[in-house]
């Protein structure tokens, strides 16, 4: 397994009084796409918002790149070199595609060439390029949520179920795009309950219940295994379609 | 990927001369209100009388407009209250007056260049004095409260009376006459020769001020809407949150936005108070309720709404102290209500996530 780039100890997490992670460990190597499976409610999204440190850490440590980011201001994290697509993918609606990418690209104006390969991998962001974001149709603005993270090179990107509500023919889109990610070697740690799409693109994965890691290891081994997906994810055979 | 290449849902257009009127009140509804306003104000009165409370309308709007685009921007922007705004607005006008006295020599002066050398210097003092109490005060007063809108309201109030009170101490207790400088006095007179309303006398400074209103609001509307920082506000009004997560710091932008709006505030009360020639510290609190109207009005966080917001509580202000003075301020909250019931959001609302 490659080093990892980001990597969580005991990480402790509450939201108002409710104890929400107890304890999470996680590795997440260089280089890779890391599926982060579990049911819902396991805390797959607060274990992101947490390395975003959108949610406060009460113990435990989050280290990137061997610092220690815990607790750090989330604008800084950001800068870092990490890029956050939130479950409900976060766009500014009332801003236009093109505005919501002059923001993600942080570093000053867009690359014109990386702008291209972003325009072909999402075609409709080209096309509604001045359009109000809150315009478009799902797929579209998970595809915009995606360009935003990937118009700069970033060291680490995290998303949170972009396929949430999509069309097969949409998802198949964006697994094509993770697949390119994947061929530059971007790491990426990706939330998914669709274990067709983990299954095509993870290289590692983890699997949360009930605010904790319960297992991790190499993705062929959880899709090769029935039985331990049955136990951990609660999925029957003949389930994946 | 042209499967999902559909095109974004677009509305046909409306038919029919009703169902078009209805449409443009539902898409435009600042821009009717303020047709409606004065088309029935414009029955009620005779045309020259009209024109003269239109333009004096707009020239208050102007002013309010200044002195309430920086309280919509930080309430839109991070949910703060700061009812202290007046006081900048008072600090402004008697940081510009204090220029003016000082530089009467030049203000004296027939000559509208001679007068500018007094004119720019008074607002361009009040502009500064307020952006640097705002700086002060959102650092010590603001910043420890983000977030509690009770807290925010007890320590702007204690805040506000702290101002107002050094504001005693430097210029004294008394009001104070401003001399308004001598190229801004005075009328320009409308050729006789004009149909309708020839003959009518505008007064010089009110026309300066509305000039001056839209430059600054053509300036504003600029920044927002074409620069970075612009996009990043209107992102901010929206989410705070994911605004952070692209690596910009919320706090950082909120800290200029209150010191620009402070620096507006105190700019337009430098400006109210050449209009009206003279000011007291508790001149601010008298224009905080026609800046909350406004706010409130407009759609909280909104410039353009607070823009008109501001034209149609001025305008509202000069009709009806017209025709009925005593029910002036009582129109002016009437207003309010009456879009709060058609819009609860205001006229132009901003979306929050
Ligand atoms: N703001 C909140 N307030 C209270 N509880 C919360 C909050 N956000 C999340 N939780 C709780 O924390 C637990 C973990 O939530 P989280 O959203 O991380 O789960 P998840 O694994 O992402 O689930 P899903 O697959 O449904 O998205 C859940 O029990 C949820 O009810
Ligand atoms: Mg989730």
């Amino acid at each position: 397994m490659a080093e990892s780039i980001l990597s969580l100890s005991g990480v402790r997490a509450d939201i108002d009084q409710y104890h929400i992670l107890h304890g999470v460990d996680l590795e997440v190597p260089a280089g890779e796409l890391t599926v982060l499976l579990g049911r819902n409610g396991a805390g797959k999204s607060t274990t992101l918002r947490t390395i975003m440190g959108l949610t406060t850490v009460t113990q435990g440590k989050v280290r990137f790149r061997g610092e220690d980011i815990t607790g750090q201001p989330t604008p800084r994290i950001a800068r870092k070199g990490i890029a956050f697509v939130p479950e409900n993918m976060g766009i500014f609606s009332l801003l236009t595609v093109r505005e919501n990418m002059v923001l993600a690209a942080v570093d000053g104006p867009m690359d014109p060439a990386r702008l291209d390969w972003v325009f072909d991998l999402f075609p409709p962001l080209k096309k509604f390029w001045n359009r109000a974001a809150g315009n478009l149709s799902g797929g579209q603005k998970q595809m915009l949520a995606i360009a935003r993270a990937i118009i700069e090179p970033r060291e680490l990107l995290l998303v949170d179920e972009p396929t949430k509500g999509l069309a097969p023919a949409i998802i198949n889109d964006l697994a094509g795009a993770f697949e390119q990610l994947k061929q530059q070697q971007v790491t990426v740690l990706l939330v998914e309950q669709n274990f067709n799409f983990s299954r095509r693109l993870g290289q590692s994965a983890a699997v949360m219940n009930d605010g904790g890691v319960v297992w991790s290891g190499q993705m062929t081994e959880l899709a090769d295994n029935d039985d331990l997906q049955h136990e951990l994810l609660g999925l029957g055979l003949g389930e994946h379609q | 990927m042209s499967a999902h290449d559909e095109m974004i849902g677009q509305a046909t257009p409306p038919q029919g001369v009703l169902a078009r009127f209805a449409a443009f009140r539902e898409n435009k509804p600042h821009i009717f209100l303020l047709l409606l306003m004065m088309a029935v104000a414009l029955l009620m009165m005779d045309p020259r009388t009209w024109v003269l409370l239109t333009i004096s309308g707009l020239a208050m709007g102007a002013m309010v407009f200044l002195m309430a685009s920086g309280m919509t921007l930080t309430f839109g922007l991070m949910n703060v209250l700061n009812l202290a705004h007046g006081a900048f607005i008072s600090l402004g006008a008697f940081a510009g007056a204090s220029v003016l006295v000082w530089l009467s020599a030049q203000a004296s002066e027939p000559s509208l260049l001679i007068n500018l050398a007094a004119i720019l210097p008074a607002l361009g003092f009040a502009l500064v004095v307020a952006g640097l109490l705002g700086l002060v005060f959102e650092r010590l007063v603001i910043k420890p409260v983000y977030g509690d809108h009770l807290k925010q309201i007890l320590v702007t109030v204690g805040g506000s009376i702290i101002i107002m009170e050094l504001i005693h101490v430097v210029w004294g207790p008394n009001e104070i006459p401003v001399p308004r400088p001598e190229a801004l006095t005075g009328a320009f007179l409308l050729p006789d020769a004009l149909p309708v309303i020839g003959g009518v006398a505008l007064e010089k400074y009110r026309l300066i001020a509305v000039v001056l209103g839209l430059a600054i609001y053509g300036l504003m509307t600029w920044i927002i809407e074409r620069t970075r920082v612009g996009i990043l506000i209107r992102a901010g009004v929206e989410s705070r949150e994911m605004v952070e997560v692209q690596g910009y710091r919320i706090r950082l932008l909120f800290l200029g936005v209150f010191v620009a709006g402070s620096a507006l505030a105190g700019l337009g009360g430098a400006m109210w108070a050449m209009y009206r020639e003279i000011i007291t510290a508790h001149m601010g609190d008298e224009l905080m309720i026609s800046v909350i109207v406004v706010i409130i009005l407009g759609g909280l966080g909104s410039i353009k709404g607070c823009f008109y917001g501001a034209v149609l509580v001025g305008l509202i202000n000069l009709y009806v102290g017209y025709l009925e003075p005593r029910l002036a301020a009582v129109a002016t909250v009437g207003l309010m209500v009456g879009v709060l019931m058609w819009r609860p959001q205001g006229l132009i609302p901003v979306i929050k996530v």
